[in-house]
């Protein structure tokens, strides 16, 4: 850099040899602000990049050209009722299934590290068991659920009860899907706040607790602002997972975007362009999601030096 | 420094000093016995400097006494009060965790590493405890608190996060944050440990400034020109037992155990 005055380029850290070669041997005349940087030059790189670009410009070719994408059926059904109608839905699954899941995850997640034996193997068992059951099986269980239990009753537990529902009429098919996320995202979620709790240097709650900070406040002011560095970036993974996830509860036959998607499909047999409706919309809220996590990160860095 | 850290004291004057009781404490760590009967007796006011190798239990020690580490027999009491438990006839029972909290809201701690919560100002480090332990209304938390960085030579940095910080300062504000609880007594594990060596001093001046100012006081450190200026009582430890204590003129200059020697040998 101390070689030039010009604003800083790129000063190849490498002595490669081809940079060596064209550069003017320096005569013992000119000054050193007179020397001239030239960076090592990269053919292959460009080589690279020129057969990048072309396969590019083919798919993309492909894709206006290409009358089977059908451009006019996906613009047809993008914003219609039935699949805005649906992109709803979705949202909701996820909305519910990742506040359920956290909040139960979160629970788990303190079962785990507390110092009572019993609450550590719950919640290990629960979290071994729901990590261990797929899905899609754990989803028609709940679906089913009434076929096991006719009813459900609240009392005192093993004795009379106050209350009891019909369980279906309880149970209805969108919060057997939203209960089944939720369970399935609890056992994950537990872990990724376990994780970040434990991330957090033991020293933070020993200053806390040698100051005599209520123990709730020790959680909500010094550790877990602290823990939501790592739980972050692993809890928008699941979120954004849980979410295209929701397309798993079509198989309930509850209205959300892949199962719209897939009757409309089937009673006007354009599977490519529908397919790219849902895709689209997929990516899209992704996308969202990602630039929310974003900001939500910086929140969390106060303070820090990364 | 030292001119701005004399009016330390002012701020800590007003506060009752306590003093402390250490009787025939044991503790293990599995099959490791750390403390294996500890006497102490610290008079409100003074100064306490533990000194001893590595190992030797001194940090286990100074945690016993805001009750960071439960003991597994013998008792410890602040200005007259059980440590942690309640007695009733021949039995100890220990409080709740809230009632421990609020105990050690009396006891100021400083440890070798900071622990400064990093995602928090320097203000909001120290006014985090008055208000949410002691409830005080955060505008006067804040008042004092920035009343105590000046007296820590620290006014300019109340809006910084630690990490702009450099040792020192932390290690400053890390005693400002204790400050502010108005304790009755301070207990420093190896403040200035984790410090380049020009950094001490400041450290240093601030604790000093303290002693002077009449708060009962517990300092484990390495630093022996500082035990020999600032202690009232040394005390030696070794293998989780009290080997010596004393003025420091006697222990420093004349010990009468032969542990004591090699240590200080190794030190001086
Ligand atoms: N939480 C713990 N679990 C198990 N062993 C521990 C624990 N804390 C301390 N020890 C052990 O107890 C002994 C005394 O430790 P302590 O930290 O009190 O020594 P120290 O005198 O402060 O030493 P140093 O000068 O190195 O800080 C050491 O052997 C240490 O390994
Ligand atoms: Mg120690």
């Amino acid at each position: 850099m101390a070689l030039t005055s010009d604003p800083p380029s790129a000063v190849p850290l490498t002595k490669d040899p081809e940079a060596a070669a064209p550069s003017p041997t320096p005569t013992t005349s000119s000054a050193p602000a007179d020397l001239v940087v030239v960076p090592v030059r990269h053919p292959w790189r460009w080589v690279a990049v020129a057969a990048t670009a072309v396969l590019l410009a083919q798919f993309a070719h492909g894709l206006i050209t290409n009358p089977g994408w059908e451009w006019d059926v996906f613009a047809a059904f993008f914003t219609t009722e039935t699949i805005l109608r649906a992109v709803w839905v979705t949202l909701q699954l996820t909305f519910y299934g990742t506040a359920l899941g956290f909040a139960i995850g979160i629970v788990l997640a303190f079962m785990r590290l507390s110092a009572n034996p019993f609450l550590r193997s719950v919640a290990f068992a629960y979290i071994w068991a729901f990590r261990s059951i797929p899905l899609i099986v754990q989803l028609l269980f709940w679906f089913n659920l009434a076929y096991l239990y006719k009813e459900l009753s609240i009392g005192i537990p093993f004795g009379p009860s106050f209350l009891s529902f019909d369980t279906m009429g309880l149970v209805g098919e969108m919060s057997a899907a939203v209960l089944g996320l939720a369970l399935h995202q609890a056992a994950y979620a537990a872990e990724i706040v376990r994780g970040g709790v434990l991330a957090v240097d033991e020293g933070q709650s020993q200053a806390a607790a040698s100051l005599g900070i209520p123990r709730l406040r020790q959680l909500r002011r010094i550790v877990l602002p602290q823990a939501m560095r790592s739980i972050l970036p692993n809890a928008a993974n699941e979120i954004i997972s849980l979410f295209k996830g929701t397309s798993i509860v079509s198989v309930m036959a509850i209205g959300e975007l892949f199962y719209q998607v897939q009757v409309v499909y089937g009673r006007n047999g354009r599977v490519v362009p529908l397919l790219m409706v849902a895709t689209a919309w997929y990516v899209l809220l992704t996308t969202a999601l990602s630039v929310v996590q974003h900001y939500v990160e910086r929140h969390y860095a106060k303070g820090s030096a990364r | 420094m030292s001119s701005a850290t004399t009016t330390v004291s002012a701020a800590v004057s007003e506060t009752a000093t306590a003093k402390v009781e250490i009787r025939s404490v044991h503790k293990n760590f599995g099959p490791l016995h750390v403390l294996r009967g500890i006497d102490l007796d610290v008079r409100a006011g003074e100064v306490t400097v533990v000194l001893g190798p590595s190992g030797s239990g001194k940090s286990t020690l100074l945690r016993t006494i805001n009750h960071l580490e439960k003991v597994d027999s013998g008792t410890v009491s602040v200005d007259g009060t059980l440590v942690g438990y309640r007695r009733s006839g021949n039995r100890l029972y220990e409080l709740r965790e809230r009632d421990i909290l609020k105990q050690r809201t009396r006891i100021g701690f400083v440890f070798q590493n900071f622990h400064l919560f990093p995602h928090l100002t320097v203000l909001e480090n120290i006014v985090e405890a008055p208000v949410s332990a002691l409830k005080r209304p955060r505008k006067e938390a804040e008042a004092a608190a920035r009343k105590l960085l000046d007296r820590v030579g620290l006014a300019d940095k109340a809006e910084a996060y630690p990490k702009q910080l450099s040792g020192g300062q932390q290690q400053r504000v890390a005693i400002a944050r204790a400050l502010a609880l108005e304790p009755g007594l301070l207990l420093f594990d190896e403040p200035t440990s984790a410090l380049d060596p020009e950094l001490v001093g400041e450290v240093l001046d601030v604790i000093k400034d303290l002693a002077a100012s009449g708060t009962t006081m517990i300092v484990v450190t390495h630093e022996i020109g500082f035990a020999r200026e600032v202690a009232d009582t040394v005390v030696f430890m070794d293998e989780g037992r009290i080997v010596e204590q004393g003025p420091p003129a006697e222990v420093l200059d004349s010990p009468r155990h032969e542990r004591t020697r090699a240590f200080l040998s190794k030190v001086l």
